[in-house]
């Protein structure tokens, strides 16, 4: 290739013992740092944070699980010994605003961090990258995705759980591709099956998987990539895929990694 | 005189018994456990939004729509219903009529929403009975339940079709005695016509019959509620006051809880804040007078619409989980433990409890708390709390999580991932990460 630059992904530590105070701590989660599939998420993020030339550290190996999913199965003593720790790190390096991929991640920081003294700014990267094309600063290709069609799945934890329906759609909007949707969608969307826990475990006894169930109404709309915005939803829906012999016509990818191929970064 | 006597008597009969149904919820509500009310002005806004303005219903429009107006119309209709007190106990008519325009307004909509409303009953009953809508079957759908809503909406019905009698026979006696007449009636007009050629004397026993009647469904409609799943119709309005404000993806801090893991985390505070002992609350949800008074009041406002199962992953998938059974299981614990709880105090056991003998553990852990149901629900009822306080009990009183979810309590206390990776290696996914350059 051309000009290849290479990545050193800030770590906070790092960064603040040279006297840096990093604006936004990007919290990559544990399926952004461990999960093969959702690495590739993580990575095209960082690529779109060194293009818009962000001000970011990661916490590296500081990192540690958020509680969402221990919270969610019941483990309530877990979860807060997860805050307490979390906020501790997050204090220390005076953290002020904290960009995440993940709904599951945003949603415990911002809503339920503060009963624990966890007070920041969470912003998820959806409403993050919004922002930056709002401020003109983000422009993706439209020729990469010509002639593509998509459809958005709405994470229960990005949309019911927090109304954000609009930037995820003004994102993928914003890649010139004909954009459909699911006959369930935004407030109304089915979940891909993994929340409060069920990603861990073998589903109930029924009739049906609820990812399957999903998969096929996606498939259904006969759009060539389903955007996801969620580690949980990646993994439901690529399994989804799977299961209906269907990776070959239907791609699905994070709204962060459409925005990266658009940009060829 | 007579008539206000009886009036009077009937009214006081329907007070007793109300007041008697009443001490009982208290009592029952004080076996809950306590949750705080705060931000009042937020809970008006949301009572506006939500109750008055039928915001969640209309998530359906067209079925909303009716269901909108018809509690639209039961507003109105109030209206006459509190004057028909008046009136009764007084021995007096029309004691609202000083209002002048506005009552003319008033009982000209309530004259309209009669007919509507009475449409509407015979549209619901016509759903219940022979079309098949899948959210009014399931397997908590009992036959009670059905009768249930069958005697309430014939109650409704028998409501409206009093309620227009009664201004249709008033109209033609008015006229027949010259008087003046007070309120404006667009639909009982005509429906007047109908009876005109009856004696004065038919006419007026017609008036009486229809007001009495009207009065009389009303009192026994007011007691038979409470007993019923249309308790709704009182409760909904105030559950919708009560109900969570907060984004439905946030769950409730268990402050007890902090309390020790602050200890746990730091010892050296150990001695200076352990002076408070309480006697330990059990973790979460085993029974029904471990629920929050607020999920007990969900339960009390259910009217077992069945949007939330309609919409629940877990059930359109098969899977035995349905939130409205939930609400109806905590209704009917309450039924069956408070009466030993409040003769002998919170140690009574009846070797049962709410889960397993109502809810199975199945059910507990088949959410994905998706918030579907939350989202759903009319009358803003929560019932992932419900399902999160049960998880609560399970794993943290009786360490029976399933065992994958043991597995990953462990992975995320030792390595703090849901998975067995080092923490060391949190940073490999950003190993040889490089992009093209577009400077």
């Amino acid at each position: 290739m051309e000009n290849k630059i290479k990545i050193e992904v800030p770590v906070m530590a790092d960064r603040v013992s040279q006297g840096k105070s990093p604006e936004y701590l990007f919290w990559v989660g544990s399926a952004g740092a461990f999960d093969d599939r959702y690495k590739q998420v993580s990575r095209a993020f960082i690529k779109v944070l060194q293009y818009l030339e962000i001000d970011y550290a990661v916490l590296g190996t500081e990192e540690s699980s958020s509680g969402d999913v221990v919270r969610r199965t019941g483990n309530e003593m877990l979860f807060q010994m997860q805050a307490l720790m979390n906020i501790d790190i997050f204090n220390t390096y005076e953290v002020k605003k904290i960009l995440t991929c993940d709904p599951h991640a945003y949603n415990t920081f911002k809503n339920e961090y503060p009963d624990l003294g966890g007070n920041y700014e969470v912003i998820h990267h959806t409403r993050f990258l919004y922002d930056q094309i709002k401020k003109g600063r983000l422009k993706a290709n439209h020729s990469f995705f010509k002639g593509k069609k998509l459809v958005y799945h709405d994470p229960c934890y990005l949309g019911r759980a927090n109304g954000e329906y609009k930037a995820p759609r003004k994102v993928l909007d914003s890649l010139g591709m004909k954009r459909v949707e699911m006959s369930r969608n935004k407030s109304f969307a089915l979940c891909c099956g993994a929340g409060g826990g069920q990603m861990f475990k073998e589903a109930e006894k029924g009739d049906k998987e609820i990812f399957i169930e999903r998969t096929e109404e996606a498939i259904s709309t006969g759009a060539d990539i389903i955007a996801s915005a969620c580690p949980y939803c990646m993994v439901m829906l690529t399994d989804g895929l799977k299961y209906k012999n269907s990776e070959d016509k239907i791609k699905i990818y994070d709204i962060a990694e459409l925005i990266a191929m658009s940009l060829d970064l | 005189m007579i008539k206000q006597v009886i009036f009077i008597v009937s009214l006081l009969i329907t007070l007793v018994v109300f007041a008697f149904t009443l001490r009982n919820l208290f009592l029952k509500f004080k076996l809950t456990r306590p949750k705080p009310v705060r931000n009042i002005g937020e809970r008006l806004l949301i009572t506006l939004k939500v109750a008055l303005f039928q915001t969640k219903i209309l998530r359906k429009p067209i079925i909303g729509l009716i269901h909108a107006l018809v509690f639209w119309g039961f507003l109105v209709i109030l209206i006459g219903s509190v004057e028909m007190l008046i009136d009764g106990m007084f021995g007096i008519e029309h004691s609202f009529h000083f209002l002048g325009k506005l009552y003319d307004i008033i009982i000209a909509s309530g004259d309209i929403f009669a007919l509507l409303i009475g449409i509407f009953i015979v549209v619901f009953l016509f759903r219940r009975i022979f079309m098949r809508i899948k959210r009014f079957s399931g397997t908590e759908m009992k036959k009670w339940s059905h009768q249930d809503a069958i005697i309430a909406l014939a109650m409704i019905f028998f409501l409206m079709l009093t309620l227009t009698g009664m201004n249709s026979f008033y109209l033609l006696e008015a006229k027949l005695q010259g008087h003046e007449i007070a309120g404006v009636f667009p639909v009982s007009r005509y429906i007047s016509v109908l009876f005109s050629g009856l004696s004065p004397q038919t006419i007026h026993l017609g008036h009486e019959i229809n007001w009495w009647a009207h009065i009389l469904t009303i009192f026994v409609f007011a007691n038979y509620l409470p007993y019923s799943k249309h308790f709704h119709v009182f409760l909904s309005i105030p559950g919708v006051f009560f109900s969570k404000l907060e984004p439905l993806g946030k769950i409730d801090t268990m402050e007890s809880i902090t309390k020790e893991v602050k200890l746990m985390l730091n010892p050296e505070t150990a001695f200076a804040a352990s002076d408070d002992e309480e006697a330990p609350e059990r973790f979460g949800v085993l029974d029904v007078e471990d629920v929050s008074w607020m999920s007990y009041f969900d339960a009390l406002s259910c009217t077992q619409c069945g949007r939330c199962t309609a919409v629940c992953p877990a059930n359109i998938t098969g899977k035995n989980l349905s939130p409205r059974k939930l609400m109806m299981d905590v209704r009917a614990r309450m039924n069956e433990k408070a009466p030993g709880l409040i003769k002998d105090g919170p140690d009574y056991s009846d070797n049962k409890s709410l889960i397993r003998d109502y809810i199975s553990e199945e059910e507990i852990w088949a959410c994905t708390l998706c918030n579907a149901c939350a989202q759903e629900c009319p009358i803003n009822i929560d019932q992932p709390s419900l399902i999160i306080q049960m998880r609560r009990f399970l794993v943290m009183e009786e360490s029976s999580a399933p065992a994958e979810l043991n597995s990953i309590f462990a992975n995320i206390e030792n390595n703090g991932a849901p998975w067995q990776f080092s923490q060391e290696d949190r940073m490999n996914w950003a190993e040889d990460l490089s992009m093209n350059s577009l400077k």
